[in-house]
């Protein structure tokens, strides 16, 4: 989740070259209109079904079911759900996700967790995004990072560059590591 | 904005339970720190309701305040809003109300 143009995509793309996760990760991906990103996904080599909400401003648990059904995941692989671009709406709507990352980019405000508390509570892992771009704005990472834990005292914070891939290591380290958390906790 | 969606939401989970009947009133309990706003709910209900068996019925919501209990010092307290801190200055809380969207009762119409 993130407000539109945080690198949503990008990060995914990027993510999905790096850890050639290949027939391990499956996307969902949700906007207002067009396949655009859908068929970036699929450039970069994972399976996806693009969600389109016409003049919906998030993805609800039915639209995620009937994606899921036609996106056919296979047992123990991770399926990313990216939102609709949007600090608001997505918050509210339980899509029946293990874990809820929001990306912040370093072209946006360091306040926007307090701007948008909702979506910074709701989320385990904040992204700070863009971060090849700090000597050019005035994006302090520690102030955001102060503002996300007063919302959410329990939110992880990882800085990185899709652009670059500065701090990329320490996110798919994450990934990695929910990942064998949600295999061990389903197989017991 | 979502607010006509989760209307629609709620006519169809109580048209599921009424099962026919129809029904005359709905009461919602929502939480003032579940981003679900009363005002814009009770503007959509009506036009979600329109031409079910809903039509007509009374809508009543009751809001619920925010409350917190301190993982620190375990006091318990009103959160207006998520940044709310304990009078101690923890800001670890458990949530213990307001983040509520619960339909709590309906009334149906008796058939004779």
């Amino acid at each position: 989740m993130s407000a539109p143009g945080a690198g949503k995509t990008t990060l995914l793309e990027r993510t999905i070259r790096d850890m050639k996760t290949g027939a391990s990760l499956f996307v969902l991906e949700g906007d207002q209109a067009t396949a655009n990103d859908g068929e970036r996904i699929r450039a970069a080599g994972a399976a996806v079904v693009q969600i389109n909400t016409g003049t919906g401003c998030h993805l609800d648990a039915d639209m995620v079911a009937r994606g899921l059904l036609e996106l056919n995941p296979s047992a123990n692989s991770v399926v990313v759900v990216e939102n609709v671009g949007n600090l608001v709406c997505p918050a509210l709507f339980d899509l029946g996700e293990r874990r809820r990352i929001v990306i912040l980019s370093t072209t946006e405000g360091d306040d926007k967790p307090l701007k948008y508390p909702h979506m910074f509570r709701a989320a385990d892992l904040m992204l700070v995004n863009k971060i090849d771009l700090l000597p050019y704005v005035e994006f302090d990472v520690s102030r955001a990072t102060a503002n996300a834990l007063s919302v959410n005292p329990d939110i992880s914070v990882l800085g990185v560059s899709a652009r670059t891939g500065e701090g990329l290591d320490a996110w798919y380290a994450w990934l990695r590591q929910e990942k064998s958390a949600a295999c061990e906790a389903a197989a017991v | 904005m979502h607010e006509l969606g989760i209307s629609r939401n709620i006519v169809a989970i109580v048209s599921d339970a009424a099962k026919g009947r129809r029904v005359r009133r709905v009461t919602l309990e929502i939480g003032k720190l579940s981003g679900v706003m009363t005002d814009a709910i009770l503007f959509c209900f009506d036009v979600a309701a329109h031409g079910t068996v809903l039509d007509g019925a009374t809508l009543e919501i009751r809001e619920i305040e925010g409350r917190a209990r301190c993982m620190t010092c375990g006091a318990e307290f009103a959160v207006p809003t998520f940044l709310t801190a304990c009078a101690c200055g923890s800001r670890r809380l458990t949530h213990l109300a307001g983040e509520e969207l619960n339909i709590k009762t309906m009334e149906l119409e008796e058939v004779a």
